[in-house]
């Protein structure tokens, strides 16, 4: 048989230092890359501006509803005069008489900075604090005793690492859960029969009544211990909320493998084991995966309420406490709470997005 | 005369119950012989990939038996090697793990080192050591082809069972795999069979070609004996009055079959005489396009 050229030619080995230059190019950006990132961020950053524009004028117009109501409340509680020492009060900019309101991005912008020298304090205290103890704690340590622990007011950072803690704990709560019933479920039709009403009925219910069923069951376990039970009941939640994502798409992907690698299987007559492991698993991974990616958002998105119900220290109880506060940088603060949920859930999407992409095998090069 | 290494006695094979009974098998006896090169050509959808999955032990017979070496065949059995029509290559293992999957299932007592030599000598027979450690999805048609051929025969079958493995491929890679197919085939003598909606390449690579009738009850025609000498060459074939003579019978077969069953659907439809209504005097101009 005569070898074609086309096909030999195009399936020939590539020696090596053509395939590290190859490698070396594919990081390189490719012809008008720049050009169109440079668009891309132009279009970001125009509908940027306009975004704030339109918040700005619009915290504007609340403030001026908001100022006029207060004149005129003024105004038929205590006559001119007192109206008029209202609306000097309002423009001198003090603090007692802001009207309470949406706040513009510039109050929004120095609340965020108010956080962050907050922060700043707190770690300052924290530390001195530390310092002072530390002979004592030593000394308790010796004696078997507990160590006299910092407690004082959480900062908002610290507040954001205790939710992402949450959240975290909560993800693996729920990938333990899912993922090896998921795959039960998936390999046996009538078990996915019985799991079916469970898992239709659990999965609308909202994180709030999760939230009181895990107190129910958690208060009563702990009773007697000094956990912190504030911190387990709300990653329990969390988990129970998030699951049901993985769950399905997990037994899904388990029984939906396709019937032709299943035939591969039963031809070599693999043994019941290598048949999960060496081909039911690997096929469904990249819709387990689908589904750990909707378990994050949904946690992240989940967390907020819960803490803020649990009382648990994190941003939901942060917004709840602010909110609660009313202090006159309190809605700015709320807003500055907002964008972060916003940014550290659109960050949590995008790390399980790589991580997704990277289980999926089916990668199609360009 | 050698064995017969595998039999079919009366097999009938349906799907459903009772009303819904779609009978795609009727009644098939067939014999192929040991170290035979068997094609079994066919329309789409006659009932061919369900013949070689009775063999396979992918499907049981509803009535008749399946005999391989004299035994009824229960279950799939990597003796009886099948190539899919669709490559099946597991996607996230790449050349070299696809291959080494079946030498592991089947060699399970090998040493590591015996298993790895085997594993890379399939490789290498079908040219595929550059890609070794591609994954299905950055190979081409012909390639995945190529590996589901290694992977099959490192498992060394008794029966080389292969579902139109060249169906999807385009003409010149498919001819170049015919001939490799063919030279590893000679090389060791297996039983093979081939299933194909293609009569030429049945000719070029089979010692006997059966015309499985279309379903449903299919049933199999007469069988076409090619006694061509082996190593056989593509464009020598053409001249050759054998060659000639099988593919004229053949196709003359084949052909009558189509016509036969398409008698029944020799309906008349007839269109509605419809004329559009121009309002008077009003020219229509048409643009006249490059």
């Amino acid at each position: 048989m005569e070898q074609i050229t086309i096909l030999s030619s195009s399936e020939a080995p590539i020696s090596v230092s053509n395939k590290l230059v190859i490698k070396f190019r594919e990081f390189l950006p490719k012809k008008g890359y720049f050009i169109s990132l440079f668009k891309n961020a132009g279009i970001s950053i125009l509908s940027m501006v306009v975004f704030l524009l339109i918040w700005q004028f619009g915290s504007a117009y609340l403030y001026n509803i908001e100022a006029q109501v207060k004149i005129e409340k003024a105004m038929s509680a205590g006559g001119a005069t007192a109206a008029k020492e209202v609306e000097a009060c309002i423009h001198s900019g003090a603090v007692s008489c802001q009207p309470n309101t949406l706040p513009s991005p510039s109050q929004v912008w120095i609340a965020l900075q108010s956080l962050i020298t907050d922060h700043q304090i707190i770690r300052e205290k924290k530390a001195a604090f530390y310092a002072k103890v530390s002979a004592t704690n030593a000394q308790r340590k010796s004696e078997g005793l507990k160590a006299i622990k910092y407690t004082g007011r959480p900062s908002f950072v610290d507040q954001i690492l205790t939710s992402l803690k949450t959240v975290l704990v909560g993800f693996i709560i729920a990938l333990l859960i899912a993922v090896p019933i998921g795959i039960i479920i998936g390999l046996n039709s009538n078990l996915r029969t019985a799991f079916n009403w469970l898992i239709q009925i659990f999965k609308p219910v909202s994180p709030v009544v999760w939230l009181l069923l895990v107190f129910m069951i958690v208060k009563t376990l702990t009773l007697n211990s000094d956990l912190d039970t504030s911190f387990i009941i709300s990653s329990i939640s969390v988990g129970l909320c998030a699951m049901w994502a993985t769950l399905v798409n997990t037994s899904v992907g388990v029984s939906s493998v396709n019937r032709d690698y299943l035939n591969v299987a039963k031809v070599l007559n693999l043994g019941l084991f290598k048949k999960i492991f060496k081909v039911i698993l690997p096929s469904a991974i990249p819709l387990i995966f689908v589904g750990l990616r909707i378990t994050v958002s949904v946690a992240w998105m989940v967390l907020i309420a819960i803490e803020l119900l649990a009382q648990s220290p994190g941003l939901g109880s942060f917004v709840w406490e602010e909110f609660q506060n009313g202090a006159n940088d309190s809605n700015a603060k709320i807003i500055v709470a907002m964008f972060v949920i916003g940014v550290i859930g659109f960050m949590l999407d995008r790390i399980m997005f790589y991580i997704q992409r990277s289980a999926s095998f089916e990668k199609t090069l360009a | 005369m050698s064995n017969n290494i595998v039999e079919f006695k009366n097999v009938s094979k349906w799907y459903g119950e009772g009303e819904d009974r779609f009978e795609v098998l009727s009644n098939i006896n067939l014999t192929i012989k040991e170290g035979e090169f068997l094609a079994i050509v066919g329309f789409t959808g006659s009932g061919k990939t369900t013949l070689i999955n009775l063999i396979s032990g992918l499907l049981e017979p509803n009535e008749g038996v399946v005999l391989f070496n004299g035994k009824p065949i229960k279950g799939t059995s990597p003796a009886r090697g099948i190539v899919f029509q669709n490559y099946s290559l597991l996607p996230w293992l790449n050349v070299y793990e696809n291959v080494a999957m079946a030498v592991n299932a089947v060699y399970p007592d090998w040493e590591r080192k015996r298993r790895d030599d085997r594993i890379r000598e399939y490789i290498e027979m079908v040219n595929l050591t550059p890609a070794i450690d591609k994954k299905p999805g950055e190979l081409s048609g012909g390639m995945r082809q190529r590996v589901s051929v290694a992977r099959v025969l490192a498992t060394d079958p008794e029966l080389l069972l292969m579902d139109e493995p060249l169906g999807a491929l385009d003409a010149l890679t498919r001819g170049n795999l015919q001939g490799e197919i063919l030279n590893i085939w000679s090389a060791n003598k297996r039983t093979a069979l081939l299933i194909t909606n293609d009569v030429d390449e049945g000719i070029l690579m089979a010692d006997r070609i059966i015309p499985l009738n279309p379903g449903p009850n299919a049933t199999l025609g007469p069988e076409f004996i090619v006694e061509i000498e082996r190593p056989r060459d593509k464009t020598d074939l053409n001249m050759n009055t054998q060659y000639k003579n099988v593919r004229r019978d053949l196709l003359n077969y084949l052909v009558e079959l189509g016509d036969a069953s398409k008698l029944s659907r020799s309906q008349d439809y007839k269109l509605p005489d419809l004329r559009p209504l121009l309002p008077d005097g009003r020219m229509f101009i048409y643009k006249k396009h490059g």
